[in-house]
């Protein structure tokens, strides 16, 4: 393998350089470890946080935000987002409650209540 | 009337920085007021993750993020005046606002300014066509997804590539719209890297570089927009004209400091900023009045907005107890390929104080100098720098001391 590639963990934004086959990746290019492990977890199973809102069945106009605690496989988030779609929440919920126990491996929490 | 040791207009994450920091330093009454029904300003609305990697130490959302600083407010019991609309401020600290219970007048020690910015609208950017409905900015397509719940459209078009556009592509194709494009004028994204990565890469969108949008089709709703390439002076090259068909156009092309409090004191502004111009403290030219956050410069980091509130609380705080020491200031300025500096007076030789910058352009290898005269004060070499990423160089009290009346900031290509 040999590719470029952005890191997304934090604002800089480091340009990345990755060589080796998949057993063995190294990466150049990153200003600190967690560009490295950005670099081998986006080439071997690529992950996201999943950010999205979810309907209150109990009020108007008013959306709850949630998040994965963890990221999720990147090509799971339209089966996750679909998943999502279908669940409501009652109010009052708190930021930091869990939603959904397991979504592609991740708990989904709140991030923005609902009084 | 009620008498404060410091008001702080506006609640979101500069307003409550200071508040906290004002109330630290020892101003036991501080007020925030804000005109929205919770404190958290535009926080609110960005549910996406990447806030507070710098000042936290970890990766929250926007409401999280909020929420940190809302229990610490809350802690000191720091009262938020909420659904409450600042209308006057006079030079001599005299705050009218109005809310449900009517006209409230606070006399105030200091005025922390931390009203944050608006979107600049289609108005603004003589595009032609028709006026139909799906014509939104796209911070406020941002609320309305995520806050109440209304998709604004379900093939979209993004005219600007700044962060909030960046976003809204990705948080549209999440809730199943399209998005056929990014369009920038310019020939560089105004958004960080990241975003472009994974906003934009992720969903297979495509970013068209020297790009605009020259007109919007539709009568009741929008049917479509023709996009066109521009040349260097940003003018559409009628042979490159494109229809693309959407129902929604997302403007994402810049953000406007809401100065009108601040230019209604007679306070100078620096006319690049759009913001007061200010000492390192944060203090306008009129004492004891300070401004921090968007209001004074558009930032692209919620946890550089938290600091500048930060410094500003504490500025506040020290003129509140009459500690701030008035000495002839130094001034800084913007030299070759930089577009403005801040805090714009330095009014300090005691302690160190940061530069903030952009850059005009983005290139790479460049050395940042700040100098004085032919005084090479100190620099810095970064791999690359870009307009939408704010840069800082920090000059201590000897650089200072060595300063003459002007300091100029320069970014210089190396080879």
């Amino acid at each position: 393998m040999n590719r470029e590639l952005t890191c997304i963990i934090c604002p800089k934004g480091c340009l990345l350089r990755v060589e080796g086959n998949e057993s063995d990746l190294i990466a150049t290019g990153n200003a600190c470890p967690r560009g490295a492990q950005y670099a081998k977890q986006e080439c071997t199973n690529p992950v996201r946080t999943l950010t999205t809102v979810l309907r209150v069945s109990n009020r108007c106009d008013t959306m709850v935000a949630v998040k994965t605690l963890r990221p999720i496989p990147k090509a799971a988030i339209p089966a996750a987002m679909a998943q999502l779609r279908n669940i409501t929440v009652t109010a009052p919920v708190s930021i930091g409650d869990t939603v959904l126990d397991d979504l592609f491996g991740s708990p989904v929490v709140v991030t923005k209540g609902a009084e | 009337m009620t008498t404060y040791d410091v008001v702080v207009v506006g609640g979101g994450p500069a307003g409550m920085a200071a508040a906290i920091a004002a109330y630290d330093a020892g101003c036991p009454r501080v007020v925030i007021l804000d005109r929205e029904p919770q404190p958290g300003g535009i926080l609110m609305q960005c549910i996406h993750s990447g806030f507070g990697l710098h000042k936290l130490g970890r990766e929250l959302t926007g409401p999280e993020y909020a929420a940190v600083y809302a229990q610490e407010v809350a802690r000191r019991n720091i009262p938020v005046m909420t659904e409450t609309t600042v209308t006057a401020i006079t030079p001599d600290r005299v705050v009218t606002a109005q809310n449900r219970t009517g006209i409230v007048m606070l006399q105030a020690g200091a005025v922390i300014l931390a009203m944050g910015c608006r979107e600049r609208s289609r108005g603004a950017l003589r595009i032609c066509g028709t006026r139909p409905a799906g014509v939104y900015s796209a911070g406020t397509a941002q609320k309305l997804i995520n806050c109440m719940g209304w998709r604004a459209g379900k093939r979209v078009v993004i005219l600007g590539s700044g962060d909030i556009g960046l976003i809204m592509a990705r948080r549209m194709s999440l809730e199943g719209a399209k998005v056929e494009a990014v369009c920038e004028v310019m020939p560089y994204s105004g958004g960080l890297t990241r975003n472009i990565v994974q906003c934009l890469g992720d969903f297979d969108i495509p970013l068209y570089l020297n790009t605009t949008v020259v007109e919007v089709h539709g009568q009741m709703r929008v049917e479509g927009v023709t996009i066109a390439q521009v040349d260097e002076q940003r003018r559409p090259i009628p042979e490159t004209q494109r229809h693309i068909p959407c129902d929604t156009l997302l403007l994402s092309v810049g953000l406007i400091p809401e100065n009108e409090l601040t230019r209604s004191m007679g306070i100078p502004m620096d006319p690049v900023t759009g913001g007061a111009l200010v000492d390192e403290s944060c203090q306008t030219a009129l004492p004891g009045i300070f401004a921090c956050g968007n209001v004074l410069q558009v930032h692209d980091l919620v946890d550089y907005v938290s600091e500048e509130g930060e410094r500003a609380g504490y500025g506040a705080a020290a003129f509140v107890q009459g500690k701030s020491t008035q000495s002839v200031p130094l001034l800084t300025q913007a030299g070759a390929n930089v577009r403005y500096v801040l805090p714009q007076t330095i009014s300090t030789t005691e302690a160190s104080v940061s530069l903030f910058f952009r850059v005009t352009r983005p290139m790479g290898n460049v050395r940042c100098v700040a100098r004085s005269g032919d005084t090479l004060l100190t620099s810095k070499t970064c791999p690359r720098v870009a307009p939408g990423e704010m840069e800082r160089i920090t000059l201590t009290p000897d650089m200072l001391q060595c300063a003459g009346h002007t300091i100029t900031v320069t970014a210089e290509v190396t080879e």
